[in-house]
């Protein structure tokens, strides 16, 4: 099969992973070291002579290492098609973009499913829980190993944005640009209370174990579902579940009973049943903490522009208007920091319906701001 | 020298010194940021337009979505040598507050106007017609300029204020200075541009 008759034109086209072996141990913030870890990364486009044109891609809640392209056989693309490819925001001809599923992932990199090589066991509970500090620890280290000394970008969105922030305040000299998207400076408690019912639903359902599942043969399906489901209502604005949905019965009359009813309730048991499917219970909830613990500002006295005069980089901070979870107000608090750093920062909020989602749609006047910021970048770095 | 650089906003860059640190309200495309940096001096605009912001990213200047008339509440106190609003003070919901927040987050505040006095609107207004002019082409039902002033009627606004003017240029509509400005500000300067400086303190 060819693959260029395969998928559009504005693709990658297929891409395959690779596993990184990082063999420098990691000290984490919990105390704990591991002195071992494995990544799993794609990249897309190439690097060139200068080793100047590398983007780093950081993932959010549920994300991997699959951003791009399509895997062999398969027909959905990875989770950021729409940004990008050849031609798209993130132009493959000219970038070298790499993804990586990170540390505590559940898609091959190491993790709580998988083994410890202490027990020859799977981790489970016994993995390190994580902050957003310790995965730019080891992304630093993936990029050591990629030969990547300074970035070009450092570009994610949501949870991703928190480790765009925090590259740029950890290692200055090794981010030349930050494009920090759908984000907060941290989470509020509102956000900490959606994170704390996510985790009750997997820690009580019966199934879990104590994250020891995976001996049992068994999967907290029911808790982990209802902690997507939860998490799903978040990422969509109240007018788009109206638009989406309505108040639509799917049958010609109500039945009186808890059966699924209406269209809005269809549509988040079967987010939450395939994201059982994909998804890790003792990842998601390693996720939902490095969500909660994540605060830059902590070690400057809460002081959040004075974490961000540590930064060298050029930024550029994107929110949407129907973002309720992670609102334009939040991502101006991180301007407001930056410009009182006295910090190179652009803003744009950008018109949307969706809600927090909108960062992986192709909305126009989104796409054309990235191309903008991201072509000038191109020139820069001379990709 | 301000080569290639449009002639209203040359005159800005005349007045800012290099090394700066400046606030651009009402940024446009970002040509007098960018031509400023080529000066050292580096600084954001504020913007609400798609197009301009666009503009802006893709040449490299700090650019800020935000509207100016929700205040400048994100910048602090003297943060700024200069803030500058070009054409556009008259565009604003309160012009007087603009100014007082330009002049708390900036040492110094630069702001360009159309001047409502000048002989073609007086003309227009004598013909019981309101003035469509090279410097306000705009129809009264479609202009976004709703709070018109002549040169008198800021000046009166600066003295009622305390502002200080450091400076003024008063000029026709190909930005020019003559013997007419000196003699009849009010009547025959089509632009207005001031600087000003907070109230000395009390």
């Amino acid at each position: 099969m060819n693959a260029k008759e395969d998928y559009p034109a504005d693709s990658v086209g297929v891409v395959s992973p690779r596993c990184m072996v990082i063999d420098t141990p990691l000290a984490l913030d919990c105390g704990r070291t591991l002195p071992r870890h494995e990544l799993m990364v794609e990249t897309y486009g190439s690097l060139n002579i200068a080793r100047s044109n590398a983007v780093l891609v950081c993932h959010a809640l549920s994300g991997d290492h699959h951003a791009a392209g399509y895997h062999a056989g398969d027909h959905k693309p990875g989770w950021w098609d729409s940004c990008i490819g050849p031609g798209k925001p993130v132009d493959t001809h000219r970038f070298f973009v790499v993804a990586l599923n990170n540390l505590g992932g559940c898609k091959g990199s190491t993790g709580p499913n998988t083994l410890n090589p202490d027990t020859g066991k799977p981790w489970g509970p016994d993995f390190p829980l994580l902050t957003v500090r310790d995965w730019v620890r080891s992304q630093a280290l993936l990029a050591d190993a990629l030969g990547i000394s300074q970035w070009a970008v450092v570009m994610g969105g949501s949870l991703g944005g928190f480790q765009v922030m925090q590259w740029a305040i950890d290692f200055p000299a090794r981010v030349r640009n930050a494009l920090v998207i759908a984000a907060a400076p941290r989470l509020s408690a509102q956000n900490i209370a959606f994170n704390e019912i996510a985790r009750q639903a997997i820690l009580s359902d019966p199934e879990f174990h104590g994250g020891h599942f995976y001996e049992r043969r068994t999967v907290p399906s029911r808790g982990l579902k209802l902690a997507r489901m939860l998490g799903h209502i978040t990422y969509l604005s109240d007018e788009a579940m109206r638009a989406k949905f309505g108040q639509e019965l799917r049958t010609a009359a109500p039945s009186f009973n808890f059966d699924v009813e209406f269209e809005v309730e269809s549509y988040l048991r079967h987010q939450g049943q395939s994201f059982v499917e994909r998804f890790d219970a003792n990842t998601y909830l390693l996720m939902t903490k490095a969500l909660d613990y994540f605060d830059p500002a902590r070690d400057f006295g809460g002081d959040l522009s004075a974490a961000f005069r540590q930064a060298l980089a050029q930024f550029f901070v994107i929110a949407f208007e129907a973002d309720w979870r992670f609102s334009p107000a939040r991502s101006r608090e991180i301007v407001k920091a930056l410009v009182a750093a006295g910090r190179e920062v652009s803003y744009a909020s950008i018109d949307s319906q969706l809600g927090h989602d909108d960062f992986l749609m192709a909305l126009p006047e989104y796409h054309r701001q990235l191309r903008a910021w991201l072509g000038r970048i191109a020139e820069q770095v001379q990709a | 020298m301000n080569h290639g650089l449009r002639p209203d906003l040359a005159l800005i860059a005349d007045w800012i010194r290099p090394g700066s640190r400046v606030l651009d309200l009402g940024c446009g495309d970002g040509a007098l940021l960018a031509h400023l940096a080529s000066h050292n001096a580096r600084g954001y605009g504020l913007e609400i337009d798609p197009d301009n912001i666009a503009r802006c990213l893709r040449r490299g200047v700090n650019v800020i979505e935000a509207d100016v008339d929700d205040g400048l509440r994100e910048f602090a106190d003297g943060s700024f040598d200069y803030v500058v609003m070009n054409q556009a003070l008259q565009a604003m919901q309160r012009p007087d507050r603009v100014v007082a927040e330009m002049l708390r987050v900036g040492r110094t505040a630069i702001v360009t106007f159309p001047n409502f006095g000048h002989w073609r609107v007086r003309l227009a207004l004598s013909n019981g017609r309101m003035p469509v002019t090279p410097a306000l082409p705009e129809t009264w039902f479609n202009t976004p300029n709703i709070h018109l002033c002549t040169v008198a009627d800021f000046e009166d606004l600066c003295q009622a204020q305390k502002w200080r003017v450091l400076k003024r240029s008063l000029l026709d509509h190909q930005l020019r200075d003559g013997p007419l400005m000196k003699l009849a500000p009010n009547f025959f300067a089509e632009a207005a541009l001031y600087m000003l400086g907070s109230p000395p303190p009390a």
